[in-house]
Parts: C-alpha cells; sequence; structure tokens
C-alpha cells in the first residue's frame, strides 16, 4: 500500500490575533506560529496507520516554500518516508485550482494506491485540492471522511453528512480521499524521531520539474484572486462586560436574575 | 439559494433554472416551479442516493446544453464533494463556501471567509463562460416574492450504466446519546480554550450549578474529551436553549449555526476579536478560568439564599 499525503503549512489562527497586512490582500504573517494544516495532521497520521497495518510506504508532499520543510520535517518524524516540497516562485498566488494541478504533475510520476489529503485548510478553507486532484488524475474520490477500511481493491469509508449522520460509501482503488478531523488522534513525536528526521532529505520539484507552463500556475494559472480582505461586519454588538473575575461573576449572576434564567 | 438566485437573475435578464435529480421526486417540482422560470427534472433509480460520480454526469450534461453563466450548489456534505471535481471537468471557475455572490459584467464576485471566519475577503473569478460557486447554509435569508409559476421540463437520464467506482451502501445514523442537550434548559459550550482534558469536571460542575449541561464545540470531540452528543453545529446538534454560556469558544461559523437562536448568550473568550463575540448578547475578554471559579461560587451563594 503505497500512499502520497498532500500537506500544507498554514500559520495557527485559532487563538490568534490578526492584522490585515499593508497590501490590503494578506495577513500579517509576523507573529504567528506555522505549522501543519490540522485536517492535514489527521491525514497524516491515518496514512502511517495504514501503513503500519498493511505494509508499503507514505510519501509527503507539499506546495510551498522553504518554511514548508517544517511541516515535511514534522510528516518524516511521524511516519513518512519520503517528502517532497513542490516550489517554485512562479507559484507565488495559486489557489485551489492551481495547487491541485501542479500536485497532479507531481504524484502523476509517483506510485500510489491512495492520496490522502485533510478535507479543508485552516486558512483559505476552499475544500477543493483533494476532490480537484482526483479529477485530474482521473481517479475516483471521498471527501469529509470520518473512517477508512481497506480491502484489496476498494475502501469502505464513512463519509460525514449534517447533523451527526454519515454515509457509508464502497470507492475502488486508487483514489484520493479528503479527511476530517476526528478520523484518528494523531500522535506525539518522539525527539529521537524528530533528531531522525533532520537528516533525511527532502526533495524538491520546480517549475520544470512539472511540466506545466507559467500561465497554468500562480496567479495565472488560478481561477480565483483576492481583490481585498477585511474584518467582517458584526451581526450584533456584544455589551463587553469589564471589571474584576468576581465583579464579572457577579454582574453575569444580575443578568441571569433579570432575564429570569435562574 | 432561491432568493439569491432570482435576486442575480433579475439583475441581469437571465433565466433562473432550479434542477432536480432523484427518483420518484416529480412532486418535489411543483413546490420549486413557484420559485424559478424552469425546473429541470432528471428521474433515474441511480439517483436515488446521492453518489457525486452519478450527480456530476448528470449536471456535466446538463450546463453542457443550457450553458448557465452561474451554477450555484450548497455548500453542504455533497456540495463539496460534487464541485470541485464538476468544475475541473467543465473548466468552470469555481468559488466555494461563498457568504456573498455577485455578477456584473457576466464577471463573478464573491465574498468568503477566511482563518476561521476571523477574515472576510472579496475576491474575483476569472473571466468565463460559465461559473460555479457553492454558496454556505443559512447565508441567505429566504423572501417572500409573487410565485414565478415556471414550467417543469423532463429530461431523459443520461446516465446509461452503473456508476462502478463509487457506491453509496447505506446512511448512518448517530449514535443514540446519553445527555439530551437539545433539551437542557441551560449549556455551557466549551471549546479549545479549555485546553486539556482534565479541566472538563470543572465546566462540567460550572454546568449543573447553572441548572444545565455540559456541550462543546467540534475540536473537543475530535479530540476525543467529550463524546458526540454534546456537540453544538451544524455537524452536531442545534441547540436553543434560555441561556448559553460560551467558553474558550472562537465562534466558527459550523458552531455559530447551531446556538445563535439561544436566547441568551454570554461569551468568554481572550481574543477580543473571536467570532463568537458576533453573535454574543455579552462579551468577557477574559481567560475562562479565571471566570468559572467566581462564577460557581456566586451561583452556589445565590441558591443559597433560595
Amino acid at each position: 500500500m503505497d500512499i502520497i499525503v498532500c500537506v500544507k503549512h498554514v500559520p495557527e489562527t485559532a487563538e490568534a490575533d490578526i492584522k490585515i497586512d499593508g497590501t490590503g490582500k494578506a495577513i500579517e504573517k509576523s507573529g504567528l506560529v506555522f505549522d501543519i494544516n490540522e485536517w492535514d495532521d489527521y491525514a497524516l497520521e491515518e496514512a502511517v496507520r495504514l501503513k503500519e497495518k498493511f505494509g508499503g510506504t507514505v510519501t509527503a508532499i507539499t506546495l510551498g516554500s522553504e518554511e514548508a520543510d517544517a511541516t515535511l520535517r514534522k510528516c518524516l518524524a511521524r511516519g513518512a518516508d519520503t517528502a517532497i516540497r513542490v516550489w517554485d516562485p512562479k507559484f507565488a498566488g495559486s489557489d485551489g485550482y492551481a495547487t491541485a494541478k501542479i500536485l497532479s504533475k507531481v504524484v502523476r510520476n509517483l506510485p500510489f494506491n491512495l492520496i490522502l489529503t485533510g478535507a479543508q485548510a485552516g486558512d483559505d478553507g476552499y475544500a477543493v485540492v483533494g476532490t480537484m486532484l482526483a479529477e485530474l488524475l482521473g481517479v475516483p474520490h471521498a471527501t469529509m471522511v470520518k473512517k477508512i477500511e481497506l480491502n484489496g481493491e476498494a475502501a469502505k469509508l464513512y463519509r460525514e453528512l449534517e447533523g451527526g449522520f454519515e454515509e457509508l460509501l464502497e470507492v475502488k482503488l486508487p483514489a484520493v480521499f479528503a479527511v476530517s478531523t476526528g478520523i484518528n488522534e494523531p500522535r506525539y513525536v518522539s525527539i529521537m524521531g524528530t533528531r531522525k528526521a533532520m537528516q533525511k532529505e527532502i526533495k524538491v520539484v520546480d517549475l520544470a520539474g512539472t511540466g506545466l507552463s507559467e500561465n497554468e500556475v500562480g496567479e495565472a494559472g488560478s481561477w480565483i484572486k483576492v481583490e481585498k480582505l477585511y474584518v467582517p461586519p458584526v451581526e450584533k454588538q456584544a455589551e463587553f462586560l469589564k471589571g474584576s473575575p468576581d465583579e464579572i461573576a457577579s454582574k453575569i449572576a444580575e443578568i441571569l436574575r433579570t432575564k429570569g434564567v435562574l | 439559494m432561491l432568493t439569491k438566485g432570482r435576486e442575480l437573475a433579475q439583475k441581469t435578464g437571465a433565466e433562473l433554472t432550479a434542477v432536480l435529480l432523484g427518483k420518484d421526486v416529480r412532486s418535489h417540482a411543483k413546490t420549486l416551479v413557484e420559485h424559478v422560470n424552469k425546473v429541470l427534472l432528471v428521474e433515474d433509480a441511480k439517483l436515488e442516493n446521492f453518489n457525486s460520480e452519478a450527480y456530476q454526469k448528470v449536471l456535466a450534461h446538463l450546463i453542457g446544453d443550457h450553458k448557465p453563466l452561474l451554477t450555484l450548489i450548497g455548500h453542504t456534505s455533497f456540495g463539496v464533494e460534487l464541485a470541485p471535481s464538476l468544475a475541473v471537468s467543465l473548466g468552470a471557475p469555481l468559488a466555494t463556501d461563498c457568504v456573498d455572490v455577485m455578477l456584473e459584467n457576466e464577471t463573478l464576485t464573491v465574498t468568503r471567509q477566511m482563518y476561521g471566519g476571523k477574515v472576510n475577503v472579496t475576491a474575483r473569478l476569472r473571466k468565463a463562460q460559465s461559473y460555479i460557486a457553492t454558496v454556505r447554509q443559512a447565508t441567505f435569508q429566504p423572501k417572500t416574492e409573487a410565485p414565478l409559476n415556471g414550467q417543469v421540463v423532463e429530461v431523459p437520464s443520461p446516465l446509461s450504466e452503473d456508476v462502478a467506482r463509487k457506491r453509496f451502501v447505506q446512511y448512518v445514523a448517530p449514535p443514540p446519546g446519553g445527555v439530551d442537550i437539545t433539551a437542557a434548559p441551560v449549556l455551557v459550550g466549551v471549546g479549545r480554550g479549555i485546553k486539556d482534558v482534565s479541566n472538563i469536571p470543572v465546566v462540567e460542575e460550572l454546568a449543573k450549578t447553572l441548572g444545565g449541561a455540559l456541550a462543546c464545540s467540534r475540536p473537543i470531540v475530535d479530540k476525543g474529551w467529550l463524546p458526540t452528543d454534546r456537540q453544538v453545529g451544524s455537524s452536531g446538534k442545534t441547540v436553543k436553549p434560555k441561556f448559553y454560556l460560551a467558553l474558550g469558544i472562537s465562534g466558527a461559523f459550523q458552531h455559530v449555526l447551531g446556538m445563535k437562536a439561544s436566547d441568551l448568550i454570554i461569551a468568554v473568550n481572550k481574543d477580543a476579536k473571536a467570532p463568537i463575540f458576533g453573535v454574543a448578547d455579552y462579551a468577557v475578554v477574559e481567560d475562562l478560568f479565571k471566570i468559572v471559579g467566581p462564577l460557581k461560587n456566586k451561583m452556589q451563594e445565590l441558591k443559597g439564599q433560595k
């Protein structure tokens, strides 16, 4: 079972303070901590678990500049056998579609039974790359996958629907599965594993290596062009409660009494 | 989506068409014609349950024949399974999870969210003959308008053979849970901000003191800290308690959708810009652990007085 995992190096923004930069088209990246995209973390873990069960290899691949090596090293430390970073300055500004095109050219030349990736990325949230990649490769796909059971030529998988419901599907391999968070419990990396991963080689593929032309990648090869970022307007303005924790607790208690909750 | 579609069609002088796919779904066409100029109906036993490959083939066929400027698809679990591969197969530029869509000079501009809803983005799509956009659930408010009384056009199914690579087997209902959070008058919802599973008991106690139950956002279930039946949001339960106390929840759209109808919402979060404050009645910018203890004591004190 040869598995390719597509990962993305993204800023952690769930609890961070975000500022829009001077161009108005991106956020201020300095001061943010970057790590493997949360969804991809689960995809990597799933790949390593399948390898441990069925044998084979795991290749981690990312589209990104040199900083993304940190995420690939993490993949290697967690059980990936090889890592590939696809980058060329011409790739800057690639949307989900351009990213899928670039990745498809690289993975086409690799042996694989299964490609795993996260169902979406925590930064742009397009949720398209895995599905588009499958279409470009001419293989079936499934996204929002909550459970995978492999049996030879096919996989039984559970896809997440709304309201806690799931659907059970059978999909023939090779295929691309984009996984949901919570599909497994990603493991911690040992210090030994991290050290070993530092010594492994990361292969780099550039524009020439993909065989694509300049106008098929980056902004030129994308469907979506970001015009402007702005802070979303609030639906309603909350009243801010201030004071010491005890004062705030008293204020909350008073609100609950006035509103008849108590 | 029908309301937005009608608005866009009126603005651009276009016709609004709905596509109805399935098996024995004809009866739904009657409702749909009120909202559109035309309903394209394709009935086929192979379309009974959603299968993105079968649906993609049929939609590609219909889009190829009717050449719409824009195809709107819900950003649902089915929508995200279908739209990206459909867009690639047609070469039609796609924007996903849109909260607004605008057409000007036959060019599509969309509003989307990034970074878990902390930033909005306006994006323009590359000029094309045909666009696809998936739109976020509950984004557009349905309007009551004069019925359009459109026509139903039946299209023979273009599916000749079974889709062999992907097969629907069955739906799976969520496991019955021990706690029904939809019935609780008070809910304490916890998110990433609680940091560790060892902090669950202290918030659970606060929930009990308030006469309610403990609920959570998705990351807490993903980590296995609370069972699935406690999850509030589009992939969990929709709740409407008298009081919802959000602790350390950033307020991703998926969570907000499940709790914003609560009578009273108080949110505690360290980040003053957390989107949860956009739906809360009262906001506390503070470390939740500094509030939990004093609030529990205050509540116990009040109970003692009664």
